[in-house]
């Protein structure tokens, strides 16, 4: 997994699924999963409200 | 369980509420699935809405209804402000709702028009038989299951990966999406019956902070910026600074987050036996981020060509493509307008909106509309009105009338 969602901080709004162009992301209830689709380009961690996504480079 | 129904509609927001309402009254044996075990919870709106539009589809209910606007305020980045209330626009503005009951109203009612509604029940994917779209695959309480139907109609919201399994690529550049955090704020100094905009590219970049009242001393106060803006300061550190500024008092007593589709139209909003609706369509509108009335409006449409092409037995794009025809050319042309003013809009400087505020001061407004606002405002700017020619030509020829009119917000 390349990016890490702070779920302390989410406030599940989905914005960062709307953004991934791969599809990776997925808001399930009352927080967000991420899967191998992930290519790290870090459009999620941009579009966060409120920052909750680290990209590991 | 029943593992067949003539339509699925995937999520219960007021796309989709209304698209399977409209589709029980008409004869269709619907199921409704909502991901989240309370309809409408948690919000992710600031609950603004215009009074015609909204009545078109449920009877309005003070039980949902925490304020009613009597006029809005615009203020420029150096604080000029452009008034507009009740008297000049005829008594029409808008109401702020109390969203986690309205929507579960609409879902009430489209439960009482007799679909089925399932909560706690999330679309893993979509069951597909040469491309065609043949039902969903559905999760409940960790288990999945299958339930097939003739039309699924996605309105999944902004999250929507309906579409995306069908093959629509309906995923947005952050440039197409507004980034918003809101607080609801108590025990404030407000006007109850007024609604505030605050423009400028320290408040705001590319975006708008508004104050909607939601009753006495309380009001929805939140900000969104362009996504292509957010990074150093994303929404949560422009608020916290505006909160700071000018509302040190309040007591913030709810939290909401979101994003919000400004892209204007997508390509396509149909396929074999799909149709998508609302924020999964990404019809909200490009300046003013409305998308409660235009989510309604297309699951009205969702639900009638859906049940035509039961009737006729062909669910196919060529006979859901009725669907696309009917919404550009209504909400749609609104979207493709409203985009035209965002593109323009976007690139302004604080100096520019200044201009446009101060030339603005004695102007009396007729409207209430924000987007009939901001119209007016470039049109006072020679430059701009340069840039919207094209927009202004068809709105001064009457090439283009407000049918869907929904003042405020949308
Ligand atoms: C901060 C903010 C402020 C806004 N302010 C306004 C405003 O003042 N006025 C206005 O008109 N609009 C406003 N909007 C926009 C408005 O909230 C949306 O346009 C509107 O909610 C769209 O309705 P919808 O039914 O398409 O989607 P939604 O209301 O988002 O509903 C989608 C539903 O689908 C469910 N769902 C998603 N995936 C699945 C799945 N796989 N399976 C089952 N269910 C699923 C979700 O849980 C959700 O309940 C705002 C938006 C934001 C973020
Ligand atoms: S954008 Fe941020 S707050 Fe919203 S769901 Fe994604 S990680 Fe959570
Ligand atoms: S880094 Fe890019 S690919 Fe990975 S989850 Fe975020 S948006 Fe999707």
């Amino acid at each position: 997994m390349s990016i890490k969602i702070n779920r302390y901080k989410c406030g599940y709004c989905g914005a960062c699924v709307g953004v991934c162009p791969g599809g990776a992301l997925e808001l399930v209830e009352t927080w967000v999963e991420v899967n191998d689709c992930c290519t790290s380009c870090g459009l999620c961690a941009k579009i966060c409200p409120v920052g909750a996504i680290e990209v590991n480079k | 369980m029943k593992e067949m129904y003539d339509l699925i509609v995937v999520g219960g927001g007021p796309g989709g509420a209304i698209a399977a309402k409209n589709a029980a009254e008409l004869g269709l044996d619907v199921l409704l699935i909502e991901k989240r075990q309370e309809v409408g919870d948690p919000v992710r709106c600031a609950e603004g809405v215009s009074k015609i539009c909204l009545s078109d589809h449920i009877e309005p209910d003070p039980r949902w209804i925490c304020a009613d606007l009597t006029g809005s305020r615009i203020y420029s980045p150096d604080g000029t402000m452009v008034e507009m209330s009740e008297e000049m626009s005829g008594g029409e503005v808008g109401y702020v709702l109390e969203r986690k009951v309205f929507d579960r109203a609409l879902v009430d009612q489209c439960a009482r028009a007799g679909a089925e509604v399932r909560v706690k029940t999330r679309a893993t994917g979509l069951i597909m038989e040469k491309g065609v779209v043949c039902g969903i695959y559905a999760m409940h309480l960790g288990e999945e299951y299958e339930i097939h139907s003739k039309i699924v109609i996605g309105a999944d919201g902004m999250e929507s990966k309906v579409g995306r399994w069908a093959g629509i690529d309906t995923s947005l550049k952050p440039a197409d999406m507004e980034t918003c955090v809101q607080y609801l704020v108590t025990d404030i100094d407000i006007d109850p019956q007024f609604c505030d905009f605050y423009l400028g590219n320290e408040i705001a970049p590319a975006g708008y902070l508004w104050v909607f009242p939601k009753g006495e001393n309380m009001a929805n106060i939140g900000v969104g910026i362009l996504g292509s803006k957010s990074g150093d300061h994303r929404a949560i550190d422009y608020l916290d600074k505006f909160m700071r500024d000018v509302y040190p008092e309040g007591r913030i007593i709810e939290m909401v987050y979101g994003g919000v589709p400004v892209s204007g139209p997508i390509e396509k909003t149909v396929s074999d036996g799909l149709i998508l609706v609302g924020d999964a369509a990404r019809q909200s509108d490009p300046i003013t981020g409305g998308g409660i009335i235009n989510a309604m409006e297309a699951g009205k449409i969702a639900a009638e060509v859906a049940a035509d092409a039961i009737k006729k037995g062909d669910y196919t794009t060529d006979t859901l493509n009725e669907y696309e025809t009917l919404w550009r050319s209504t909400i749609g042309k609104e979207i493709e307008y409203s985009l035209v003013v965002k593109e323009t809009f976007i690139k302004s400087t604080d100096k520019d909106l200044n201009h446009l505020a101060q030339s603005l001061s004695n102007v009396n407004f007729y409207s209430l509309s924000l987007k009939d606002l901001l119209y007016a405002l470039f049109k006072a700017n020679k430059k701009l009105l340069w840039d919207l020619r094209g927009l202004f030509r068809d709105v001064v020829n009457n090439n283009f009338e407000f049918k869907y009119k929904k003042n405020q917000f949308d």
